[in-house]
């Protein structure tokens, strides 16, 4: 008994008839894509200290979009999103849009605080941290 | 490759039919799972402002360099690479479940709930070694003068700056939130994976005693799975935030 029962709930069946090649593939380049993201995490370890503050901040924003990529596989195809109708997909995507506002509002709020903290909330100039390796030795923290 | 082939023109609003086309429990799932979404992402992105609150953070490539049996080997991100791969594996066992389920294929589906369940108890497996070894395994730190020994727990760890002690180098306290943010994220995920392995192996008694087969469709396998790969999703971020960058 094929019910499928909700019937008015379920206009079109999405074919299923295909194989595992495509479950195969994205494992693949889930694969990949987590190793390129191993070798800059690795590239930053191993050259750490000598690196520019732009380098490691231009590494670390493309493991971020590597993040978002397998994140991207994973919802459209492990998840099926990417099969659904369109009108399914954007119930889902369009409320996380918020993201966007969300991440850069707090971290924005984050690097202020650190500001306000190292200026004695703008009264003073912006100075280099005292470096705590420079720290007397003996001295209470 | 699977396509839903809508005729155009289909009247999607006008009544006697969901918008969606998918059944209200899978719709319902989607909706929870956005909502848990966004839990995991306050969390995280409140780890991130604290984190960029403060002039110093602990570096993962020093906290997390550990390897089961390993000793003291200095083994940055290989034991938390290995972790991501159990978890994608897993997951590509679960979609396979999934698939096997669309073809009414109860040893298929039994075959690769199993194999899901495996991997998720390996994952958990890991995932207590790990915090057992960073709660238990000490490191010099100096307070107040005094060189203690600490472990990385909530409220305290070693991860801090280093400073002259002695003609040596030592560590100072770290950030307090560091291991608060690390426990209670990795905590909460680790939770959702201890929860997806209970509803797996429901899943798997239940085909098994030919649920599924009864009611003529493998949908909860389906739903199940959509739970499962959400934790994987999540574990893409975790692995981000706190282990790569």
């Amino acid at each position: 008994m094929s019910t499928h029962s909700s019937s008015s709930e379920i206009t079109y069946h999405p074919e299923h008839t295909g194989g595992t090649k495509r479950i195969w593939k994205i494992f693949w380049v889930l694969s990949v894509l987590t190793i390129i993201e191993l070798g800059l995490g690795y590239f930053m370890y191993a050259q750490h200290g000598s690196l520019s503050y732009t380098v490691v901040i231009s590494t670390k924003i493309a493991i971020a979009i590597l993040t978002l990529m397998k994140a991207y596989y994973i919802v459209s195809v492990f998840m099926h999103l990417g099969d659904e109708v369109r009108n399914l997909i954007m119930t889902i995507v369009v409320p996380l849009i918020l993201f966007v506002w969300f991440i850069i509002a707090f971290l924005a709020d984050g690097n202020s605080w650190r500001n306000m903290r190292n200026t004695d909330a703008g009264s003073r100039p912006q100075t280099e941290q005292v470096t705590p390796a420079a720290i007397e030795q003996g001295q209470k923290p | 490759m699977s396509t839903t082939t809508v005729p155009a023109g289909t009247k999607w609003w006008t009544g006697g039919r969901s918008p969606f086309n998918a059944s209200y429990g899978k719709v319902m799932m989607w909706y929870f799972l956005m909502s848990d979404a966004f839990t995991f992402g306050a969390f995280l992105i409140s780890y991130g402002t604290i984190r960029f609150s403060v002039n110093h953070w602990a570096d993962p490539n020093q906290v997390f360099n550990a390897f089961p049996f390993a000793g003291h080997a200095n083994l940055p991100l290989a034991f938390v690479s290995l972790m991501t791969f159990i978890l994608i594996f897993s997951s590509v066992t679960m979609v396979l479940a999934v698939h096997e389920g669309h073809k009414m294929n109860r040893k298929g589906v039994e075959k690769y709930m199993i194999l899901t369940i495996l991997g998720g108890l390996a994952f958990l497996g890991c995932q207590a070694w790990e915090w057992t070894h960073m709660i238990t395994g000490d490191h010099a730190v100096l307070v107040n003068g005094q060189i203690e020994h600490w472990g990385t727990t909530v409220t305290k760890n070693p991860w801090g700056p280093q400073v002259m002690h002695n003609g040596a180098l030592v560590s100072t306290p770290g950030p307090i939130a560091f291991g608060g943010y690390f426990f209670g994220i990795t905590g909460f995920h680790g939770f959702h994976v201890f929860s997806g392995v209970i509803i797996n192996i429901i899943m798997y008694i239940k085909t098994k005693l030919g649920h599924f087969d009864e009611r003529g469709h493998y949908e909860m396998i389906e739903k199940a799975g959509l739970y499962w790969h959400f934790v994987d999703l999540v574990w893409v971020f975790v692995f981000l935030c706190f282990y790569l960058v």
